[in-house]
């Protein structure tokens, strides 16, 4: 899986899981200003991505995500995927 | 001066249809709601029949994202506000004076269980952060008002069977004493699931009655135990000078509430009536009525041996000869046992009996039983002047509450 292909998912399963549409879902999409997501979402969110990827992202990792490319750039980094 | 308080919106979501025309048209037609279980495999449990709400879309009430946080029960909840705020007219009112009281028996345990299969299967990490607002029993309270972004007292009461007249009971005493002017009043129950079949059947609670249609029976002989069924149902109450000011469409004035308990078995009624009692002379006490005045019972009716006897006794205690001249009838027989939502649908039964000048039958009411002797409504539905109607609940716990409904007189 190469990073595009990552992206593609992760945008896919937060689209689906935000419940927002998936134009909106972008790499630059900030979760709370842009696609109105909770805490709570997010830690949903995160469970959907360890499912999808089998990777584990510890809470305190996700503390510093605040975008959706920087989600993909977490998941692309557990599964040792460079850009 | 006490305040006088009134219906003004119904919203009914329940088997036997959703909204005030189709429910009600079922109702008047002796038109059942209990059939086969759709939404899950029966064949290894010993009840296969329940009143199930189908066809129901929550996105038709709530925006993707809040039907994916929230379970069936805030479903329900949120969808039975909104129609019967619509059925209001959509009044406008001030939010800090506008409450919720929305109730329930069980709560969302359609996720805990849900949650707990996760839990136990996969671990502890895969449990969902939506699980605790999903199943809280005061979920649908709090969903209603952040719908409607309306700020006034919100709560719930978690009394089984009781919980939807408690509510509408509660909301009604806020008004009346001044402490709001709306009130969003309902119940709501989505526990129709494997594991509660089990349960209530264990109990020997549920009727074990194979053909759907025929399986509710309350007040008649052969009745062995009542239908499981899910649904939710909220009544507007408003201020009745503030209702009559805005020119709103009145249904009926809430006109008396009573509250006891049996203080007697956790899940059996006292069979003397003795709580039931109680309630209904304290309902009739606050609205300022005698038994012989009262036209119309809906009674709580569920189609146990136990508490159809029960009521019945109760009945004839309370009135004394006026029973034989009452009509009651149990809208169970149609929708089947609606739990934590029975009461605020029964008490918009009530409403829609005096307002419509008829009375839903009690169906398939074939033999009659010699403790169960008063005039049940067998079968058809019958053209009377109800001018006042009362609708009993009793609750597993023991905990009664009667609502007396009135034709508004201003």
């Amino acid at each position: 899986m190469d990073k595009a292909e990552i992206q593609e998912k992760v945008c896919t399963i937060l689209a689906e899981q935000l419940a927002v549409a998936p134009d909106k879902v972008t790499p630059a999409a900030r979760f709370s200003e842009d696609l109105d997501a909770d805490s709570l979402d997010l830690v949903e969110a995160v469970l959907a991505l360890e499912e999808e990827f089998g990777v584990s992202i510890p809470e305190e990792e996700m503390e510093d995500v605040k975008t959706v490319g920087e989600a993909v750039d977490l998941v692309a980094q557990k599964l040792g995927v460079s850009a | 001066m006490p305040r006088r308080v009134v219906v003004t919106g119904i919203g009914p979501v329940t088997p036997v249809g959703v909204g005030v025309t189709e429910a009600w048209d079922a109702l008047v037609a002796g038109r059942g709601g209990v059939r086969p279980i759709e939404r899950f495999d029966t064949s290894e449990l010993p009840v296969r029949i329940a009143g199930e709400v189908l066809d129901f879309d929550p996105a038709e009430f709530l925006d993707a994202k809040e039907v994916r946080r929230s379970d069936r029960v805030s479903h329900f909840a949120v969808a039975a506000a909104k129609l019967a705020w619509r059925d209001a007219g959509e009044p406008s009112v001030e939010p800090t004076r506008t409450g919720v009281l929305f109730s329930t028996g069980i709560g969302g345990l359609e996720s805990l269980l849900k949650q707990h299969k996760t839990f136990l299967e996969r671990g502890a990490d895969r449990v969902s952060p939506f699980m605790v607002p999903q199943l809280m029993p005061n979920a649908a309270a709090g969903h209603v008002a952040m719908e409607f972004g309306f700020s006034g007292p919100n709560t719930c009461i978690v009394t089984a069977c009781a919980a939807g007249a408690h509510a509408v009971g509660e909301a009604y005493r806020y008004i009346k004493d001044g402490l709001a002017d709306t009130f969003i009043a309902g119940g709501t129950e989505a526990s129709v699931l494997p594991l509660t079949i089990a349960a209530f059947s264990q109990m020997q609670a549920l009727t074990k009655n194979r053909d759907a249609s025929k399986a509710s029976r309350p007040f008649d002989k052969d009745r062995n135990g009542f239908v499981l069924s899910e649904g939710a149902c909220a009544l507007i109450l408003e201020d009745a000078e503030g209702a009559v000011a805005r020119g709103a469409r009145i249904y009926a004035e809430i006109a008396g509430y009573g509250a006891s308990a049996d203080a007697y078995h956790i899940t059996a009624p006292e069979p003397e009536g003795y709580g039931a009692i109680l309630a209904i002379q304290a309902c009739l006490t606050d609205a300022g009525e005698r038994p012989e005045d009262v036209d119309y019972i809906n009674a709580h009716g569920t189609s146990t041996q136990l508490n159809d006897a029960a009521e019945t006794r109760a009945i004839k205690k309370t009135f004394g000869d006026a029973a034989y001249r009452v009509a009651v009838s149990s809208t169970k027989s149609m929708t089947g046992h609606l739990l934590g939502a029975a009461g605020a649908f029964e008490a918009g039964v009530a409403a829609l009996a005096i307002t419509n000048g008829l009375i839903p039958p009690t169906i398939n009411y074939e033999t009659p039983d010699e403790v169960c002797d008063l005039d049940y409504v067998p079968n058809e539905a019958r053209k009377a002047d109800v001018r006042l109607a009362l609708s009993d609940s009793f609750g597993f716990g023991g905990q009664n509450a009667v609502l007396a409904v009135k034709r508004f007189e201003p």
